[in-house]
């Protein structure tokens, strides 16, 4: 199963990632030796069985509705890149 | 003298309590390890001066935040990042005493089988430091292969405790999913990431276990332990029953030498008393691999859209509007892997494609699971190599992204299943250790310790790196 130049490109517009030119003719050819791999699972007629999400059966968990402490503001912006005051700053547009 | 490459964590706890040594010395001789044997193996992304615990010292993955602590999950993404809270597991280790000795490198975001991926340069194999330790918890097994920690924890998605603990001749447990909170661990994929330990002995795997294990409110994925952690103590198997997988014993890939040693350890078992038969897991090997690698890349192309250079960690230069800085950042900050991953989780989540790969794979889950369910009617244990093949060189599976996935060709089918699995050594293959996989229903944790500690009595492994001794 390949994968064209504007799939990758697509893809890489979608998941916000800005591609070297070198990168999309890399994983153009390698997306699509791993999607002729994992293609194999259409090999199954599976249409009568049911999807796993999660390998547990859990049933809903439910939390009691109380207010705790939250993370203080200065320690929320402790690590971002650019701040003003108490707010996260970025690029306009 | 504390000889770190032999003491065990149970052995260090028993000196702490006779006051034999305390937690400074303890600490200080693992950080001495570090200083003489790391720069040889670049196991440690960064260590930690401060003994704060007065219990036997500890190494963490670096995907496990630890507060006012660099945690880079070994992405540039994250370099400098300090968490302004602790992991639960983090917490439970603290309240347990036991003091940070530092951060393990791994593959980044824990996508790897060989600790290449990164972001900060690769780790050695302690039996030989021209090949990988595995991965992605490869600082991990490494650090304790070496002795540079006496106990450590890892994350497993694919098999990134058990691979890594088989190349480097160490213990490592894949928990059952659900039973180790994953609060403040670096997300890869959520429904497969288990936190679990990496250790010398089976009996120090069962104590750091019973550490870190059970319900946590802030994770609402866990559950409570149906038993309590048992500390093995039994040196037979009578009664118990182990099946050998065909498809697990004899896939393609498997060397020689790897199955020499682990037929040698079922003829233990069968010494000790259990019974061995051959079965069959007919679809879950074949398609385990294609079903792992359709649903992690789709959680982690979820998971890593948080990285945008907003809230933490690296931002790229330069000018341009918003979306133009979260496509640089994540171009600049994510390496190879990362983006080879998100490419193909968006591929497969994306219109027009979601039904074919990521729908079909949930239903390839729901198979794999039914074959092991249906084996453990009649099992107690399943057992196989834990990696087809001993560590490999470093650099051989680099350029090829297919190659590389398929040192867990054997660790992913019960990851999928949910079900714990156990690597213990068995022996060694060209000098280089072979790793044994016990795989048990969910929440079979005790039995697997229980036949693990019998088998490494019977083989007596010697968990010391032939160089170092």
């Amino acid at each position: 199963m390949a994968i064209t130049r504007d799939e990758v490109l697509h893809v890489a517009r979608l998941a916000r990632l800005e591609l070297s030119e070198d990168e999309v003719s890399r994983f153009q050819e390698q997306l699509s030796a791993i999607l002729e791999a994992v293609g194999k699972v259409a090999e199954l007629d599976l249409a009568d069985v049911e999807p796993t999400a999660h390998p547990l059966d859990v049933a809903n968990v439910w939390a009691d509705d109380e207010p705790r402490p939250c993370l203080p503001v200065d320690e929320a912006l402790a690590n971002a890149p650019d701040r003003d005051g108490a707010l996260f700053r970025v690029p306009a547009g | 003298m504390i000889d770190t490459l032999r003491l065990t964590a149970e052995e260090a706890g028993a000196m702490l309590e006779r006051r034999e040594v305390s937690a400074a010395e303890l600490h200080a001789a693992y950080r001495a390890a570090i200083d003489e044997r790391d720069p040889g193996l670049h196991a440690y992304l960064r260590t930690v001066d401060e003994v704060e615990g007065d219990g036997v010292p500890i190494a963490f993955k670096d995907l496990i935040s630890t507060r006012g602590v660099e945690t880079t999950a070994a992405s540039k993404i994250l370099a400098g990042y300090k968490p302004v809270f602790d992991a639960t597991v983090a917490t439970r280790c603290k309240e347990a005493g036991l003091p940070l000795l530092g951060k393990t490198n791994m593959d980044e975001f824990a996508m790897g089988s060989s600790t290449e991926n990164s972001g900060f340069g690769p780790t050695s194999n302690p039996w030989d430091p021209e090949r990988v330790p595995g991965g992605s918890s490869g600082g991990s097994t490494a650090a304790v292969a070496a002795g540079m920690a006496p106990w450590a924890l890892g994350s497993d998605t694919g098999g990134s405790i058990k691979q890594p603990a088989a190349l480097c001749g160490v213990v490592g447990l894949r928990p059952t999913y659900g039973t180790v909170s994953r609060y403040g661990i670096v997300a890869f994929a959520s429904s497969l990431d288990q936190i679990g330990p990496v250790t010398k002995t089976v009996r120090d795997c069962a104590l750091l276990y019973r550490t870190i294990a059970g319900r946590d409110p802030c994770d609402s994925t866990t559950v409570e332990l149906p038993q309590p952690v048992e500390l093995p103590e039994t040196e037979d198997l009578k009664g118990l029953r182990i099946g050998v997988p065909k498809e697990l014993n004899e896939a393609e890939g498997i060397e020689s030498g790897v199955t020499e040693q682990v037929n040698a350890a079922l003829d233990r078992a069968r010494e000790l008393g259990a019974e061995v038969e051959e079965c069959s897991l007919p679809r879950s090997v074949d398609f385990g691999l294609p079903c792992y690698y359709l649903i992690a890349p789709s959680e982690a192309s979820s998971n890593l859209a948080r990285y945008d250079g907003v809230r933490y960690g690296f931002r790229a230069a330069g000018n341009g509007d918003i979306r133009s800085m979260y496509a640089r950042t994540r171009d600049e900050g994510f390496g190879d892997e990362p983006k080879r991953r998100i490419m193909l989780g968006t591929y497969a989540l994306s219109a027009g494609y979601y039904e074919a790969f990521y729908g079909q794979a949930q239903k390839v889950r729901t198979l794999i699971k039914q074959e092991h369910d249906a084996l453990f009617e009649r099992f107690d244990l399943l057992v196989s190599p834990t990696s087809p093949t001993v560590a490999f060189p470093l650099g051989a599976r680099t350029e090829n992204p297919l190659a590389m996935y398929l040192a867990d060709v054997l660790t992913i089918p019960s990851n999928m299943a949910g079900m714990p699995g156990l690597s213990i050594p068995c022996g060694l293959s060209e000098g280089l250790p072979v790793g044994l996989q016990l795989i048990g229903p969910q929440f079979s944790e005790n039995t697997l310790f229980h036949a693990g500690h019998a088998l490494e009595r019977a083989l007596e492994f010697d968990f010391v790196p032939e160089r170092l001794r």
